[in-house]
């Protein structure tokens, strides 16, 4: 023992106090705690949570306290039930404000939290193709106020009803920007919650006989982006060969050696996962075995039958009866069989109040604008008017807020804002000591020698 | 605890088996460490505790391997999951889920440990690595020490009774590696875990070990005893060894501190003697010879570009007067304009985070200079922004006379080359020979040039062999030779020696001598010390992206404890670095 530095039980023991505090404490701890709280990162870092007395403040996030990621989708999803009962823009530009506004008071800075500006963009391209794809095909919207007159390309008389070029009118591309306007705020609700629940934690919530293949899908879904990650690397590696690291030839030249290193990953992965006892199952009694397998056909073939009936003429009632029967037996088989796997869940999210109020309001936005079915929510195009914001759906919407005040706030967003940016000028000093106290781990190990 | 009976192992379409007849006991709460020159069967080994091989790997094995009385033949990896925890060379590969805890938590799910027991070992594993802090981080954002640790951390929290560790202090600094190494002594002390890992780096792991497995060549019996028997008679050997075969102590010290109370002599007979160092006569000799013809060819060069740049410049004209008013310095030859590389003030920023602050940097032709710096300490950065594959976002910075990344590649290609961390990066092709072929057209060679490097550097490399296929050390010797095609005066490597034996490293440090003695000026970002004691004529310390040490050689890394080599903390204060020094003052 002696030759050896026996260090091992330290590095939490000399830890200091000021060590043991998160990030943002230790980036900016003199002004958030003077009473002047001049300093403004502290403030915009709960830019919600500031108006309220501290004790109804939304608390940090932590993995304690963190948010089921089904509460996020019922939000998202009532979001978007919202947007898609409405074309008018004003709803849909406060709509999609409304996610914006949660997404930047909630999101963490993990790397699935920045997947939120990707679908931006989509719903910006959509948008656009949906106008371009106007201007250019025409539309069966008829109008009066012509802007311009595309010239008109021939088309030969079978492909009558198709038409290339010709004239563009106002109403018509109000029509499409509605319509353009309407799918780019579904798909920003949906980014909303993609940026908010990692989509693994979503997957941990499912029932014990699908977990292994969530697991499978999660891995799945990390390999797209480290392909990308494997396609940047070649490229600068290419840059280093001295080869241009644009263009055809660099990609495919990149390809072959990406997928090797794509396939190498995913076997080194599951030789991973199986040393780690993926997929172990407990012993099972040949009965119960045999009673999943027959619950789960069953239940499916009655499900399949049931919904057969339901469709055809005549079959009403029997359908019905033989689609519950079905669900149930198939639910009854899932269940049975998630005692093969003797998985246990580490720290499962919970659904608590704040899980309610987040999920609630969402629901609730969705199913008012189900509710309020007026007019105002589908602004006319012909005539031409300017599209008013209907009182009681434009309130309806605000309830979507609601998560930007009660779901804990992640300190990730501005932690890095307050070591960094502020300091970079006066506060040369002590800047290398928020550095130590950000990663503690090796410099403890340096001190103690 | 682990039995291997006389198990060989062949895998599909290979001449011969990696191993061959091994028979090899690790008791229980033994350290084992296994070395041997790379190429030998190690990783095979080590694969084979835990049922990865053959299940996952395929090929033959015969015999039997055993695991606390589990035989791998009828259990998958899976089910020797609660009994075996395997940690292998890349931790990225190792990762399941998406952040720290959860990863720390997924081997006890698998198993289906009650959640009160996981949650107070996951708390206990958070403290014992030193993982608190980062317990929410997601994966993806932590650097490679960090990495390590979380790698080793999942694995424990099921309380395995075997620990297998391929590599594990590789890739990480001097002190993360002590942190992971002091970790492991504790699990075997306190815990009673059974550990057999491999490593390159022995003057790190050597002393911790209760036993060494010697595997010498590819199909010889495994040598096994107390450490300091087979290190006695080990091809691979720690500089501490070195130097008790040197000054004839038997057995051989596998410490620091044993060492230093038997040195106690050899320090008395080195004290009178001069002490020569092989950095400053290498640096001396060449410097002035090489300038010249350095010079020459920056100044024909430069003079082409000058005149070249004014009418290709003419758009952008806000660069204009750095790059012209050097590049005409160093075509006037001589004094500071000479240099190789000129960083003033340079700073970088990934995103928010400030990667380099105001670093200032030269390097002079036929210089070898040492960055060193813990993990995430911006040495890789620094590399990028020397090869323009980083814009920096203050400061300015010039190699060769050329700004890096307003440069086209074509043209920095004959003016900085860098050997990525992972050398395979740099090879496309499908033989070495049409790798090579291609080398010489990007740099604008005569064909076969850069085929005569690869067997100046490394002789024996086949020209049809797939750049996959080549061991460690071959690899890097292709990807040196390729990078060398363009003759760029200036020479970067990320963390050569990492995977590398001690054979290959020797060959690595020649090789890197030859080059500093043509003119060549190197930077090495490294964590191996005794690398850098070696070959580096000077050390830049980087610590939280800045500078905090430069100097030469022996004075920055004998005042610091985490960057000194065993030599220096033997002959401390002798100004001694390496076990070569040493022989050649005796």
């Amino acid at each position: 023992m002696s030759r050896f530095p026996h260090r091992s039980g330290r590095p939490p023991r000399t830890r200091t106090p000021s060590e043991w505090r998160t990030p943002a404490d230790s980036g900016a701890p003199a002004e958030s705690r003077t009473p002047a709280g001049s300093r403004t990162p502290a403030v915009t870092s709960v830019p919600a949570g500031a108006a309220l007395p501290g004790g109804l403040r939304a608390p940090r996030a932590s993995r304690a306290n963190a948010l089921h990621a089904g509460a996020w989708w019922l939000w998202a999803l009532g979001l978007a039930v919202a947007a898609s009962r409405t074309t008018n823009p004003l709803l849909l530009g406060l709509l999609v404000g409304v996610a914006g506004y949660v997404v930047a008071a909630r999101r963490t800075d993990a790397p699935w939290a920045r997947s939120y500006g990707a679908f931006l963009k989509l719903g910006l391209a959509v948008l656009v193709l949906r106008l371009a794809f106007s201007v250019v095909l025409g539309s069966p919207i008829p109008g009066t106020h012509p802007l311009v007159t595309l010239p008109e390309v021939p088309l030969p008389e079978w492909s009558r009803g198709i038409r290339i070029g010709g004239r563009v009118t106002a109403e018509q591309l109000l029509f499409a920007l509605y319509d353009g306007a309407r799918l780019a705020a579904l798909l920003i609700c949906v980014g909303a919650a993609n940026a908010l629940a990692s989509p693994a934690r979503l997957l941990k919530s499912l029932p014990g006989a699908l977990y292994e293949a969530g697991v499978a899908v999660v891995v799945a879904l990390t390999f797209a982006p480290n392909l990308v990650a494997d396609v940047v690397r070649l490229r600068t590696a290419r840059r280093l060969r001295g080869r241009p690291s644009g263009g055809v030839r660099a990609v495919l030249q990149i390809g072959l050696p990406v997928l090797e290193d794509a396939l190498e990953r995913s076997v080194a992965v599951a030789a991973a996962m199986d040393a780690r006892g993926y997929g172990r199952t407990a012993p099972v009694p040949a009965a119960v075995r045999r009673a999943t397998t027959a619950l789960t056909l069953g239940g499916l073939f009655g499900v399949c039958v049931g919904v057969f009936g339901l469709l055809t003429a005549g079959g009403g009632a029997w359908g019905p009866p033989l689609l519950a029967a079905g669900a149930l037996a198939a639910l009854a088989g899932l269940r049975l069989g998630g005692r093969r796997s003797a998985r246990t869940r580490y720290r499962p999210d919970r659904w608590g109040v704040r899980a309610w109020l987040v999920a609630g309001s969402g629901l609730l936005v969705g199913g008012l604008m189900v509710v309020w079915d007026q007019p105002a929510l589908h602004p006319g195009v012909l005539p031409l008017v300017a599209p008013e914001l209907p009182l009681w759906p434009a309130l309806s919407v605000l309830p979507g807020l609601l998560p930007a005040f009660v779901a804990p706030a992640p300190e990730a967003p501005s932690a890095p804002e307050a070591p960094s940016a502020p300091e970079a000028g006066p506060r040369t000093p002590p800047a290398p000591e928020s550095e130590s106290g950000r990663r503690p781990e090796n410099g403890s190990g340096k001190e103690s020698r | 605890m682990i039995r291997f009976e006389n198990v060989s192992v062949t895998y599909a379409d290979a001449p011969a088996p990696a191993l061959r007849n091994v028979e090899l006991t690790v008791p229980e709460g033994e350290l084992m460490l296994l070395v041997g020159p790379s190429g030998v069967g190690k990783s095979t080994l080590l694969g084979a505790v835990a049922g990865l091989v053959p299940h996952f790997t395929g090929g033959v094995l015969r015999g039997r391997v055993t695991v606390g009385g589990r035989d791998t033949r009828d259990h998958k990896p899976r089910e020797l999951a609660d009994l075996v925890g395997t940690v292998g060379q890349d931790p990225l590969a190792h990762f399941v889920t998406d952040t720290v805890e959860d990863e720390l938590a997924y081997g006890m799910e698998s198993l289906g440990l009650a959640p009160e027991v996981m949650r107070r070992r996951v708390e206990e594993t958070l403290d014992l690595l030193g993982l608190a802090e980062l317990r929410d981080r997601p994966i993806a954002t932590l650097s490679g020490g960090q990495r390590q640790r979380v790698a080793i951390g999942s694995v424990l929290t099921p309380h395995p009774r075997v620990l297998v560790l391929d590599e594990p202090t590789s890739a990480l600094d001097p002190a993360a590696a002590e942190e992971v190494l002091a970790v492991l002594q504790r699990l075997v002390h306190d815990l009673g875990t059974t550990v057999l890992m491999a490593e390159h780096r022995l003057e790190r792991v050597v002393q911790y070990a209760d036993r060494v497995a010697l595997l010498r060549a590819p199909g010889e019996p495994v040598l096994t005893g107390p450490p300091a028997e087979v290190m006695a008679v080990s091809p691979v050997h720690p500089p501490v060894v070195g130097l008790a075969r040197l000054a004839g102590w038997e057995p051989p010290p596998l410490t620091v501190r044993d060492a230093r109370r038997r040195a106690a002599p050899l320090r008395d007979r080195l004290a009178g003697r001069a002490p020569a160092p092989v950095a400053l006569p290498a640096a001396a000799v060449p410097v002035p010879a090489v300038d010249a013809g350095g010079t020459a060819r920056e100044g024909r060069f430069g003079a082409l570009l000058s005149r070249l740049r004014p009418d290709r410049r003419n758009g952008p004209a806000e660069s204009e007067p750095g790059p012209t008013e050097s590049v005409s310095g160093a075509g006037a030859g001589g004094g500071a304009g000479a240099d190789v590389v000129s960083a003033r003030g340079l700073a970088v920023r990934h995103g928010r985070v400030e990667a380099l602050r105001g670093v200032d940097l030269t390097v002079r032709p036929g210089e070898t200079v040492a960055l060193m710096g813990r993990n995430g300490a911006g040495k890789s950065t620094l590399l990028g922004a020397l090869t323009g594959m980083v814009t920096p976002a203050a400061g300015r910075v010039l190699v060769g006379g050329l700004v890096p990344h307003r440069t086209p590649p074509r043209q920095l290609v004959r003016r900085v080359g860098l050997v990525p961390q992972e050398p395979r990066d740099l090879l496309f092709a499908a033989t070495v020979g049409a790798e090579c072929a291609a080398a010489d057209a990007d740099a604008g060679a005569a064909p076969g040039s850069c085929r005569e490097l690869v067997t100046r550097l490394l002789p024996g490399v086949p020209d049809e062999a797939h750049p996959r296929d080549l061991s460690e050390g071959q690899r890097l010797a292709l990807a040196l030779a390729l990078v060398l095609t363009g003759r760029p005066p200036l020479l970067l490597l990320d963390e050569p020696t990492r995977g590398l034996d001690y054979a290959a490293k020797a060959r690595l440090v020649e090789v890197l001598r030859g080059l500093a003695a043509e003119g060549h000026a190197i930077v090495l970002a490294t964590h191996d010390v005794e690398l850098a004691a070696e070959l580096a004529h000077r050390v830049v310390i980087l610590a939280d992206g800045e500078v905090v040490a430069d100097g030469p050689t022996p004075e920055v890394v004998v005042s610091s404890p985490a960057f000194a080599p065993q030599v220096a903390k033997v002959l401390a204060p002798g100004p001694w670095l390496t076990v070569a020094q040493v022989e050649a003052a005796l």
